[in-house]
């Protein structure tokens, strides 16, 4: 298989921006998770390998190093709650135990419907706005376990 | 406290803030016409930069004009050259870039243009951390706004200097923030920081010279061309000038980024812009600079907030990010989330922090499950001993083994208590809390 050419043609624009094409393998795996059903696959990470002239055993190695990019399938939505120290003085942890009994979700895997993944993340860069989470892309700060239900009940 | 002559933040309050008509209207990229119209030369701005003493804003207080006067001379190398904003901000409870990137993206930009064109750089890349869409998507607009009318690109306002900004996102790996974790992450490999030396200046981005500037450092740029260096170093101490942006989060009334001038005391950011402790409660501690500096009992409070004073109380200025703590907080249970956070973020190429942040880990989290033993204080700090000054490639071990001893230093005595009872009394039910994070995969 191959990678749509939607993405390769945003891939051969990318690489221009480098003197060396491989720099462009972190954005790459960016633009594969999101637009490939938001995880990276064993396929896709070979595809990605041949397109940039790598082994697929390096293409993994990067993508395994980032917590960011996802190697399983996931739930429809990602929720993401920062556990580090702000958020964590502020009801992290209460926060996370509501996120996980509203989803139907254990932290770090799925919730039964397939609709809902949750895990925990480090520093977000919202500590004044503590505490926070994530959801498939967008924070949602200063946040209570009321407002993170009401938040989390209207995802589609 | 004296009154705040804002720079930093001036603009963001403005509505449409991110545009470029708006920065334009504000004084926005006079900097940049002023150094190529009329023209500077190129170490004209880098003199201006050593002579205003700035010095970086990403955590380790480096001089900037010191640091940029260590790129070669073009004439005698003929390497391309590159300068790498670091926009990976990542260190807990630092949250002012964001406010920069997502409020003032052009003032940014500006920057990196005069900042390059001292460095003779005709590549800028903007490493931002993967998290912070809104950053990237207001600083992508802005440089596409600001190609458009000629600001970025070939000859640039019709001068003889040329620069390309790209944009570059991370994946949410902390270490990528230490600047050669940087680099490796750049050229799109696992960010495994690199030894030095070589120093990036002499062997960087693509074993070119290199110059890595955090995003606040950088922003300050175009106002010191503007105003001069003794406007700027009117404003702070004598050995930490300008303004610097604080943010404090935590304990506190009122947690938020806030534009100071060092030299105003911790206690004032605390009373005067967050509104006190929370609750009307007592101080039990805080870190002054981010969660790798050390934590300081409620008695250093008075502590001038400049790099100076800072280490001479016994911590670090870091990246001024101030994590407030109420007299109800657990020192064991701050210290278990603070080192689960370098455990996870340790890159592993070093024994000494690939064993050591998780070994320190572990002994706090038994603490706070009362399965602690007396000689645990010790093990701590020995083995904070075995971690840090400059034992490993990168500092991530020193930033593990700094709070650790400092935490020992300040509250061995609670910590004691714990282990005496059985149980950390002050502990909130984080039981749930994770012996190893998840597999993230
Ligand atoms: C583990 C670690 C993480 C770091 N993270 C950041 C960061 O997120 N942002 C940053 O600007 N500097 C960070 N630094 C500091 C950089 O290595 C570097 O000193 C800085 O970007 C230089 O910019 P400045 O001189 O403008 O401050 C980190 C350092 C270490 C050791
Ligand atoms: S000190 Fe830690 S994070 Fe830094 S290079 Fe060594 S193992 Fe990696
Ligand atoms: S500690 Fe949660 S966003 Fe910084």
């Amino acid at each position: 298989m191959a990678l749509p050419q939607t993405i390769t043609s945003e891939l051969d624009a990318l690489v221009t921006h480098y003197p060396d094409r491989r720099a462009a393998l972190i954005p790459a795996l960016h633009r594969c998770q999101e637009q490939l059903g938001g995880w990276l696959s064993p396929q896709t990470l070979e595809d990605l390998a041949a397109y940039f002239g790598l082994e697929p055993v390096e293409v993994f190695g990067v993508a395994f190093f980032y917590p960011m990019f996802r190697l399983r399938p996931r739930g429809r939505h990602l929720v993401s709650v920062c556990h580090n120290v702000s958020c964590s003085l502020r009801g992290a942890e209460q926060l996370l135990e509501h996120v996980c009994k509203v989803t139907g979700a254990p932290v770090g895997g799925t919730s039964p419907d397939g609709r809902f993944s949750v895990v925990r993340v480090e520093c977000q860069g919202a500590c004044a706005n503590a505490p926070m989470l994530d959801l498939d892309g967008t924070f949602h700060e200063d946040l209570d376990p009321e407002r993170a239900e009401r938040i989390l009940r209207s995802a589609p | 406290m004296k009154r705040v002559d804002r720079y930093l933040l001036a603009r963001v309050d403005l509505p449409d803030s991110h545009t470029l008509a708006v920065y334009r209207a504000h004084g926005g990229y006079q900097a940049l016409e002023q150094v190529l119209r009329k023209p500077w030369k190129p170490e004209q701005v880098t003199q201006v930069v050593k002579d205003s003493a700035l010095r970086g804003r990403g955590g380790a207080g480096f001089l900037t004009g010191l640091k940029w006067s260590f790129m070669p001379d073009p004439a005698k190398d003929p390497r391309p050259r590159y300068l790498a904003i670091n926009a990976d901000e990542s260190e807990p409870g630092t949250c002012k870039d964001r406010v920069l990137m997502e409020r003032d993206p052009h003032g940014l930009i500006e920057g990196c243009l005069v900042s390059a064109y001292a460095m003779r750089a005709s590549t800028v890349y903007i490493y931002v951390r993967g998290e912070y869409r809104v950053s990237y998507a207001r600083l992508q607009a802005a440089i596409d706004e600001a190609r458009e009318a000629g600001l970025v690109g070939r000859r640039i306002l019709g001068s003889d200097f040329s620069c390309e900004i790209w944009m570059h996102p991370g994946a949410g790996a902390y270490i990528c923030g230490e600047e050669t974790g940087l680099m490796e992450s750049l050229e799109g490999k696992r960010g495994h920081p690199r030894p030095k030396p070589p120093f990036p200046a002499a062997s960087g981005l693509w074993r070119s010279p290199t110059t890595v500037n955090n995003v606040e450092t950088i922003f300050n740029v175009p106002f010191l061309v503007l105003r001069g260096a003794d406007w700027f170093k009117a404003l702070g101490t004598k050995g930490s000038t300008g303004n610097f942006l604080c943010g404090i989060s935590g304990h506190v009334e009122r947690p938020g980024v806030y534009e100071l001038p060092f030299g105003v005391t911790a206690r004032e950011i605390l009373e005067q812009c967050a509104g006190g402790v929370w609750k009307g409660r007592r101080l039990k501690a805080f870190f002054p600079g981010g969660s790798s500096t050390g934590l300081l009992p409620a008695s250093s409070v008075d502590v001038v907030m400049d790099h100076d004073s800072v280490k001479a109380a016994g911590s670090m200025f870091g990246t001024a990010a101030m994590i407030v703590l109420d007299e109800t907080a657990s020192i064991a249970q701050l210290m278990e989330v603070t080192l689960r956070f370098y455990d996870h973020e340790s890159c592993g190429q070093c024994s000494q922090c690939r064993e050591g942040t998780e070994w320190l880990h572990q002994i706090f989290r038994r603490i706070v499950r009362g399965q602690g033993r007396m000689q645990d204080l010790d093990l701590l700090v020995s083995l904070a001993n075995g971690m840090a000054p400059a034992k490993t490639i990168c500092a991530l071990a020193d930033a593990a083994a700094i709070p650790t001893l400092s935490a020992v230093k300040h509250f061995r005595a609670e910590l004691e208590q714990c282990v005496r009872l059985g149980r950390d009394p002050l502990a909130t039910a984080t039981a749930q809390s994770p012996e190893h994070h998840e597999a993230h995969a």
